[in-house]
């Protein structure tokens, strides 16, 4: 029998406006050691599923229908001290985020000994003991002096083990872990997800992996349940549903995830549910100036770029103590090429990019465009005429946009403050953006928050080509958005790339996203830059060690179907 | 929200049925306090408005004054001339419900103009502090902390003594107004420089004020154009509720005789010449100035805590 079971769960969220329905009639089993994985899409109801197992819905949520079992009793509707004793004990929960999922007053050792004690009863010398076994077993090295120390003096890895280790120390029967690795690095990500993998088979308890990540889905779980808009749509062992997807909605998110090992063309456009929103460059390329990429000299020079922030402040210089942020980094970028730059979070690769885009003045070094020296900040005449050359594209499209402004108000902005076009050119201008981008000239009346993701991505595009530049900066362009929409958003960018001559500067932490887009990669660790090299190259022969990890650790998804995937 | 703050260029009347459907528009429909608290403000600010229409008397005009009408009781007729006042009379025959709606004209004008004042200082300093930080913002902060560490009051009470200095006697009375709103406003615009700074603090790392600097925006627009409009909601609870302690702190000022003076009486002016009575058995002398302010300094400020629920998107 199964462990935990979830039958024909329907949860509404009832609004002023409407009923919305998060969860609808939706099934599922969970069976002792083994990984169940729920994927979906933003707002696909898969996180809704966890909380009503948990009891841990939203007000005004509520189960409107169905039933959820835990080893053949049922739990859903249930009083809250009865489903108080439950959680925690019989069902525990990991969070995404590790930093705000422990108490930051109480050292590891009063979090794990209470939660012990609180369920399990016995002597604190019993619950001490356990503790400690347990942050032994969750891999935490030197448990006797790392059990009495505070949630803040461990790093994000090592947080994720303790709450893994919280979650597991009162003997539970079913696990939810709700996003446990978006918040980590790719390399820690890899580790976290070995650990939960075997001690769900020491333990036999049973996951529920609530993931937006297919390739998180095909390296770690067993079987597999995919979700779109509250429904389930395929589920299955996950070789199955991976390799052989039947429902159209499930091959169109496999077609869109990012492959490692194949170059494509463009990302294949399969659309279900929303409808298709095109890209027209052609329109755009027409009216595009002819850039000449002449590829003899190289469009970026950058030399011994170096970036230090304070870290300690104090009156006199002596006093004071810097972060090193980027560290004599120098490299050229190629008029016409995308340039990626990769590297874990905190490698200083968006304070490189930032220092390029002017936003950070430079602490040493120099950076070059056509010859003359932008990173002298003081030089006006060059500096308007290198703003008007250059954009960038934002990770956040949620934070990229002024929610106090019209949306066409905020595509003009570039061409008005550089005076490129009078009053009633600027608004033919706009409007004609907006269309290429794909959201039709209305768009320009409303604000960004009537958008979703992707069209907020669309608009930002639409600001960046304003003023028909020619060097576009791409900061984590897609790490916010969900997989269909990203391939949408990379196809957009190549279109750019390939017909309009621009040259992009792109970065990202995502490798599967860099072998797509980028013709060259740096690889940035710790401030500096390890390895640079051919895309095709890096993947095929890294010359550092610190690459080839990089690669080892990433997810390899060969067993996702390559249906429709043309290379190019 | 930002669709019940500012929505130019609609057609004005689907505008209005926006408004009214918004969550905004539905929160307060549906708070029985702030239906009552507003309806209970606009009518008093009516009622200030057009004074010089609905007041059966001008109690400053010495022609109309009759002092055999002094201590005439609410409602009674008066022993000599047999006539009615519906709120009474004070000592010199002044009708009570006269001299209240024009002391609400001057009360609000003071606390109006305080706040704007002070609202305008404050936001400007808070901008500016927040945006460049480093030596300015330790500057201005740190005379925002300075200045709280005196009573408002006390603060108003001097910048009014050093005013009353150096202004000539016989300007003394016109310049009074002004000087309580200057003073008032003053004591009070460290609140809304700790809010916008606080606010625009959060605004200025987002991505879309890098965005404008990306463009090559200069400071200044940057600060009013982009992060300025994203700060307001607070300031405008903050702005409410301001608003009903100005009331108070002018009330305050002229109670203790340092305000609105006796030729051009604010309410708090009023409270002052009725408190010398209470005791003698004319209690309406103060008692209906006493409750007018009270009504206006609380429906305002039920006003701004329910502004302040209901743009916290975090309580609702």
């Amino acid at each position: 029998m199964s462990l935990l079971t979830i039958q024909d769960l329907t949860v509404e969220f009832p609004t002023r406006r409407q009923l919305f329905t998060a969860v609808d009639h939706a099934s599922l089993s969970v069976e002792p050691g083994e990984i169940h994985g729920l994927v979906g899409e933003s707002g696909a109801g898969k996180s809704t599923i966890g909380a009503a197992v948990m009891g841990l819905l939203e007000r005004p949520g509520r189960i409107a229908s169905g039933q959820i079992k835990l080893g053949g009793e049922q739990i859903s509707g249930i009083d809250a001290e009865a489903m108080r004793g439950l959680r925690g004990k019989k069902i525990s929960m990991i969070f995404q985020d590790p930093l705000t999922s422990l108490n930051p007053l109480f050292t590891v050792r009063e979090q794990l000994v209470e939660t012990i004690q609180t369920h399990l009863g016995g002597t604190e010398a019993e619950a001490n003991k356990r503790a400690r076994d347990l942050i032994d077993r969750v891999g935490i090295p030197d448990p006797d002096t790392r059990l009495d120390q505070y949630p803040h003096q461990f790093s994000g890895g090592m947080r994720q083990r303790v709450v893994i280790a919280l979650a597991l120390c009162t003997e539970p029967d079913v696990i939810i872990a709700d996003e446990p690795t978006t918040a980590l690095d790719v390399s820690v990500q890899a580790q976290i997800l070995d650990l939960i993998k075997e001690l769900a088979q020491e333990r036999q308890v049973g996951v529920i992996l609530i993931t937006h990540d297919m390739g998180v889905i095909a390296d770690s779980t067993d079987r597999v349940t995919v979700m779109y808009a509250g429904k389930v749509v395929e589920s299955g062992t996950t070789a199955q549903v991976m390799g052989q997807p039947q429902h159209k909605y499930t091959k169109s998110l496999i077609a869109a995830v990012p492959r490692p090992t194949l170059k494509l063309h463009r990302f294949p456009q399969i659309s279900y549910g929303g409808r298709e929103t095109r890209f027209a460059v052609d329109d755009m390329a027409r009216h595009w100036p002819k850039v000449d990429n002449d590829t003899s000299k190289p469009l970026f020079e950058i030399r011994n770029l170096t970036k230090k922030f304070l870290q300690k402040r104090g009156l006199l210089p002596w006093d004071r103590t810097y972060f090193t942020a980027v560290d004599n980094v120098s490299f050229d970028i190629h008029a016409g090429e995308v340039f990626g730059v990769v590297g874990e979070s905190g490698s200083g690769k968006s304070t490189v990019a930032r220092m390029i885009a002017g936003l950070y003045p430079v602490d040493g070094g120099t950076i070059d465009f056509q010859g003359q020296r932008v990173s002298d900040l003081s030089n006006r005449s060059v500096q308007d005429e290198y703003r008007k050359n250059i954009q960038m594209i934002f990770q956040d499209p949620y934070s990229s946009l002024n929610p106090r402004m019209r949306v066409d108000e905020i595509v003009a902005e570039p061409i008005r403050h550089h005076r490129l076009m009078d009053g009633a050119h600027i608004k033919r201008r706009v409007d004609e953006l907006l269309d290429q981008v794909g959201l039709g000239s209305g768009a320009g009346q409303k604000y960004p928050h009537e958008f979703s993701g992707g069209q907020r991505q669309r608009i930002s595009i639409a600001r960046a080509l304003a003023t028909q530049p020619r060097f576009l900066i791409c900061d984590e362009p897609t790490s916010a958005l969900d997989v269909s929409i990203q391939a949408q958003i990379l196809n957009i960018l190549k279109d750019l790339q390939e017909h309009l001559g621009l040259t992009m500067l792109f970065i990202s932490h995502d490798l599967p996203v860099v072998r797509q887009m980028c013709d060259r990669v740096a690889v940035m660790k710790q401030g500096q830059i390890v390895e640079v090299q051919e895309t095709s190259e890096l993947f095929a022969n890294p010359k550092t060690e610190y690459a080839s990890e990089l690669l080892r650790l990433m997810p390899k998804l060969d067993d996702l179907s390559t249906d429709g995937l043309e290379a190019g | 929200m930002s669709d019940t703050m500012e929505t130019p260029k609609a057609a004005p009347k689907t505008r209005m049925a926006k408004f009214w459907d918004s969550d905004f528009a539905w929160s307060f429909r549906h708070s029985p306090v702030a239906v009552i608290a507003s309806l209970v403000v606009v009518i008093l600010v009516l009622a200030a408005i057009f004074a010089p229409l609905i007041a059966p008397y001008n109690p400053f005009n010495p022609a109309t004054l009759n002092l055999m009408n002094g201590f005439t009781p609410p409602g009674t007729p008066n022993a000599f001339t047999q006539e009615t006042f519906l709120l009474g009379t004070d000592d010199q025959g002044r009708d009570v419900f006269s001299t209240i709606l024009y002391g609400l004209r001057i009360s609000l004008f003071v606390g109006a103009s305080a706040v704007l004042l002070a609202l305008i200082i404050g936001v400007i300093l808070g901008l500016v502090a927040a945006y460049f930080g480093g030596w300015i913002e330790t500057l201005i902060m740190r005379i925002a902390d300075v200045q709280l560490t005196f009573p408002a009051i006390l603060v108003a009470m001097l910048i009014f003594g050093i005013a009353k200095g150096i202004t000539p006697p016989e300007y003394r009375d016109e310049m009074a107004i002004y000087v309580l709103i200057i003073a008032i406003a003053l004591s009070d615009w460290v609140q809304f420089a700790r809010v916008v700074r606080g606010a625009a603090l959060v605004e200025k790392n987002k991505e879309y004020v890098q965005a404008a600097r990306l463009i090559g925006r200069g400071s200044f627009p940057i600060m009013f154009r982009h992060i300025l409009p994203n700060v307001l909601s607070p300031v405008l609870v903050i702005a409410t509720i301001s608003l009903a302690l100005a009331i108070i702190a002018e009330a305050t000022l002229s109670f203790l005789g340092v305000g609105a003076p006796p030729t051009q009486p604010s309410l708090g002016t009023l409270i002052r010449i009725g408190q010398g009575f209470l005791f003698s058995g004319e209690w309406w002398i103060l008692f209906f100035p006493a409750c007018t302010l009270l009504a206006l300094a609380l429906s305002v400020n039920l006003l701004g805590d329910w502004l302040r629920d209901a743009l916290n998107p975090k309580l609702r």
